[in-house]
């Protein structure tokens, strides 16, 4: 171990969430599902919630730790951490976060949590309502570029243009989140099959983005609770550690109006090799993968640009037997992720990629030792993190 | 006012100190982008500083508003109500080489559901909301130079 790596120094202890509701439907405010699944997620670690002495989130989650922590009447507030800016990009960093602050001593046990009640609060997939616009949205907004799909569709038309990315490949990747929320209870998609002749019926939000290619909108909350690596046995659960995690962008990123030097990404170019450098692995030894789909296009993206296929075999790679658990060659989504198990800011993700080392997952991947996560492709900053099993110390 | 690409009711483009004369330049038919005056190159949207020499004497330089599609998409799902019954409509992102490869995004005018070409040629088309209050230019693209 490297004296500056997170490897292997936390490990995720306990799961919560709440349930999963329809977009506005939560009978519960947004600060109350925060509680339930931190509490959850407490009952699931076997520890009383005046334990956690921090709290990591990010995309501006609106449950202060403060008021989280007198609510639940934490001895002391330790760390509270957010990650700036990028939206879901942020949650695989929020659970680094978490991990540094245990490595380093800056508090002993975290949550990593967000918390969603769109009803409460405004919708991530409408428009701006306003009279006029300044700043760098005067220069897309009154063209009618207004939502999250329009920001990223256009990142993802040039790099279909320049690999020939076919069509099939995104559908590929909505029918495997489809057929495993089949297998998932709590699934806002459970009961709800996609076959490939709905998707090719489906219409269109954006070309070349059908509807099955859009994240859903839900209301709910999940939570993760971490400690350090040698507190992490004397917990109910299968050890679960955090071998790596990363986050950031690449050169100009961020560069206004849709200049980004390097512009047909998912964001993750720069961090893949420090993640995989980190956790001392490669794409070879993912066993089981989550992958953020705010778009279909971001996760073909995301899964090229760490490594698990090349841009010129996406319509190879990119087909259903091979993204299904349990035995694919690369199962994705594992829930049914974004997609169709519920969109709790890519977090849900997280807790998946958990259940997968705990062989738990409703789509179990046998003997599934290492689990990665990408969050939030083609926003800045980006972030993934790998999770593994005690065979992998 | 003309008949706009868009049905009216988006937000309005309101400037501000750092890109006022990029709409005051396109009022006038006029294509202004951000260029450092230090280093003369030229840099999209609008910074406080150049990004490459971190010069913050920044100037507005004509250019012919001619490009390329570098890319480009096709909206179906409205999302603001004053699009509700637009039908689909074209934002193309276009690459001006002539300019150190900035990149404006605006809307390709003609059929909606025109093929849509990355790498075609495309020439400004200026348009005016001059009842608005106050009036402004959006900087639209038609095929051909």
């Amino acid at each position: 171990m490297t004296p500056h790596s997170l490897r292997a120094r936390t490990a995720v202890v306990g799961l919560g969430e709440t349930t999963y509701y329809k977009r506005g439907q939560s009978p519960h405010a947004e600060f109350k599902l925060a509680l339930e699944a931190i509490v959850n997620a407490c009952a699931d670690a076997n520890i009383h919630p005046r334990e956690i002495d921090g709290f990591a989130s990010f995309s501006n989650d609106r449950s202060d730790p403060s008021q989280l922590a007198a609510a639940l009447g934490c001895r002391e507030l330790r760390f509270a951490n957010m990650q700036w800016g990028g939206g879901g990009g942020g949650g695989s960093a929020a659970i680094g976060n978490a991990a540094a602050a245990i490595a380093c001593g800056m508090a002993e046990c975290v949550v990593v949590f967000r918390a969603l009640a769109q009803g409460q609060y405004g919708r991530f997939g409408q428009g701006a309502e306003t009279d006029t616009v300044s700043g760098n949205l005067a220069h897309t907004v009154p063209y009618g570029l207004l939502s999250p799909a329009h920001m990223f569709v256009m990142k993802y038309r040039r790099f279909m243009h320049e690999h020939g990315v076919q069509q099939a490949a995104l559908r590929a990747i909505a029918l495997a989140s489809y057929a495993h929320a089949q297998t998932n209870p709590r699934a806002v998609m459970y009961g709800r099959p996609l076959d490939a002749d709905a998707y090719d019926a489906s219409r269109w939000i954006v070309e070349p983005w059908h509807l099955y290619d859009c994240c859903l909108e839900n209301d709910g909350a999940a939570a993760l609770v971490l400690v350090s690596a040698e507190r992490a046995r004397d917990f109910p659960h299968p050890s679960c550690y955090v071998l790596a995690a990363a986050a950031g962008s690449q050169y100009r990123a961020g560069a206004p109006v849709h200049n980004t030097p390097d512009y047909a990404t998912s964001s993750f170019k720069t961090l893949a090799p420090r993640l995989y450098d980190m956790a001392r692995l490669g794409p070879a030894d993912i066993d089981v993968l989550q992958s953020y789909e705010n778009f279909t296009g971001g996760v073909l993206m995301s899964i090229v640009e760490h490594g698990f296929c090349k841009p010129h075999e996406v319509n190879d790679f990119f087909v259903l037997d091979n993204l299904l658990a349990p035995d694919g060659q690369l199962p994705l989504n594992t829930s049914g992720g974004n997609l169709a198990e519920c969109y709790m800011h890519g977090l849900g993700l997280n807790l998946e990629a958990v259940r997968q080392i705990r062989q738990t997952s409703t789509a179990q991947v046998p003997r599934a030792e290492v689990s990665m996560v990408i969050s939030g492709p083609m926003v800045t900053p980006v972030s993934s993190c790998i999770f593994g099993g005690e065979a992998t110390l | 006012m003309n008949a706009s690409y868009l049905h009216p009711g988006l937000p309005a483009p309101a400037p501000t100190d750092l890109d006022r004369a990029y709409w005051d330049g396109l009022r006038g038919e006029r294509l202004l982008i951000q260029r450092c005056m230090r280093c003369a190159r030229f840099q999209w949207g609008p910074e406080w500083i150049c990004h490459r020499c971190l010069n913050f004497d920044l100037d507005y330089v004509e250019v012919e508003p001619r490009g390329t599609i570098y890319s480009h998409q096709r909206v179906w799902h409205p999302v603001h109500p004053a699009l509700k019954a637009q039908g689909p409509y074209v934002i193309v992102l276009v690459e001006l080489r002539h300019a150190d490869n900035v990149r404006l995004v605006g809307n390709l005018v003609g059929d909606p559901q025109q093929e849509l070409v990355i790498g075609a040629e495309v020439s400004g088309v200026f348009e005016h909301h001059k009842s608005a209050e106050p009036a402004y230019t959006l900087l639209h693209w038609r095929y051909g130079h």
